[in-house]
């Protein structure tokens, strides 16, 4: 096999040169699964629920493993979890948006009752706040945004995902009728991670 | 085969009624766990032969009896309700039971009689989710406690269910015995009940406690008052794709609305 001089070439060739496909791969999988239960009717008894909870669900948990990376590496010198950070944010950005828009299917596109939900209903403001806090982070998810922010600006910027996990934790917490496990232990997790954060004092490019 | 047509009652609506696996498969029963299929996975663990009921407080004629000859003083009767849950999720159960006034009547409230509490089965062995987590805690006080004005309690809607779908009551339904109060919350409608006693003050109960912001006593289907968290303008009737209008009272305000002349709806949700 053939290959070209490390000279010509514009970056040496990273280990793991699955890792990134593989994270994609792996994201992509719950959402396969979603669909082709929703077409053969597996979805239980209330699927648009389900699927609600399915999507909302998938992009917390993929927010907080985006949060975990940074420490990770820190903790473990390993480099790879700096190299699967953008791909996790934005597959946690891609199912807070389905997530979103089945919302709005459910509600048939009604602007006022959306309206009314986003600004009378603090659970639903918690939600709709982190997913547009996800939007700006999407956008500069680039190698160019960070080149034209700068990488000061660019990382204060991306702190939002800390907010945006948060928020999101509020979110499940107050859409279940009464405090379950799974949205404190979210909460309690965002919570570790953002203490790790501040601990570890200037983070490093 | 298909039960046979019988005409319908003067309580019945007849919109279509939600299959028995939806009915049957995904439940509020919190004392198998919160998940709506907790109770169908587990509610095995009940054991509902024998079953021992006690009438008490407020009455000339207090009695404990096994629910098979409570059942015998009663004429079972088919009623098809709408069931509207709190989440915002709404189904049409075909209940077999008799009314709770007949039984209330038969035992003879006394003049002090203001409200009846209802009490359901506290037994951790048979009940999962009544064993303290690993955390220490349960996701309610048990054991379940509900409660009824006497004059919504005596209301010929209200009825003590004993059957779904002909078939005797499964266990995630709240077997052997429940209420059912059809224009209200379906938390109202307390399940695997073994006590009801008559009080002449309003009765504790479980929601209220447990969040008295947002479950009030009376728990009235109202689409005009949102919950604190969501609105309750619109139901999913399970089977259906698209939101429908929530009615007020559930549907039943031609029977029950003059229950609550008078009554600031807002404030007593």
């Amino acid at each position: 096999m053939s290959q070209s001089p490390p000279s010509l070439r514009r970056r040496p060739a990273p280990p793991l040169p699955w890792l990134v496909p593989g994270v994609v791969a792996g994201g992509l999988l719950p959402l396969g699964g979603l669909l082709l239960a929703a077409l053969r009717g597996e979805l239980g008894a209330n699927p648009v629920q389900e699927a609600l909870l399915q999507t909302g669900g998938l992009a917390l948990a993929l927010l907080v493993l985006s949060l975990a990376c940074t420490p990770l590496r820190r903790l473990t010198g390993w480099s790879w979890p700096a190299r699967v950070r953008r791909a996790l944010g934005l597959l946690a950005f891609l199912y807070a948006g389905l997530h979103f828009l089945i919302y709005l299917l459910d509600h048939g596109f009604v602007a006022a009752t959306v309206r009314e939900d986003v600004l009378e209903r603090p659970f639903v403001t918690a939600g709709f706040v982190a997913l547009l806090l996800l939007v700006p982070l999407a956008l500069t998810s680039t190698r160019g945004a960070v080149r034209r922010l700068g990488f000061g600006r660019w990382q204060r910027l991306h702190r939002l995902a800390y907010l945006a996990a948060g928020l999101g934790a509020l979110h499940f917490w107050w859409g279940v009728k009464q405090g379950g496990a799974a949205p404190l232990l979210v909460g309690l997790l965002v919570a570790a991670l953002l203490a790790l954060r501040l601990k570890g004092g200037r983070a490093r490019p | 085969p298909p039960p046979p047509a019988r005409p319908p009652g003067p309580y019945d609506t007849s919109e279509a009624v939600t299959p028995y696996a939806q009915a049957t498969g995904y439940n509020n029963f919190y004392e198998f766990g919160t998940g709506k299929d907790d109770p169908a996975r587990l509610a095995a663990s009940l054991v509902t032969q024998p079953w021992t009921v006690t009438i008490d407080g407020e009455v000339r004629r207090p009695v404990q009896l096994d629910l098979d000859t409570l059942r015998g003083w009663f004429a079972p009767e088919d009623r098809v309700y709408r069931l509207r849950c709190v989440e915002g999720w709404s189904m049409v159960m075909p209940w077999q039971g008799f009314e709770l006034g007949a039984l209330l009547r038969r035992v003879e409230p006394t003049g002090a009689a203001r409200y009846v509490r209802f009490t359901a089965l506290h037994d951790p062995e048979q009940l999962p989710a009544q064993r303290p987590s690993f955390f220490g805690t349960t996701a309610l006080d048990w054991p379940y406690v509900e409660g009824l004005r006497l004059d919504e309690a005596l209301h010929p809607l209200t009825l003590l269910a004993t059957g779904l779908h002909g078939r005797p009551l499964p266990g995630q339904n709240g077997a052997p015995l429940r209420l059912v109060v059809p224009w209200k919350y379906g938390f109202k409608s307390i399940k695997s009940v073994v006590r009801i006693t008559l009080t002449r003050t309003r009765p504790q109960t479980t929601w209220a406690l447990a969040a008295p912001h947002e479950y009030g006593f009376y728990a009235n289907v109202n689409p005009d008052v949102p919950h604190p968290r969501w609105s309750q303008a619109t139901e999913r009737r399970i089977g259906e794709a698209r939101r429908r209008p929530t009615l007020p009272f559930n549907g039943y305000a031609a029977q029950v609305a003059s229950l609550y002349r008078g009554l600031d709806l807002r404030r007593e949700f």
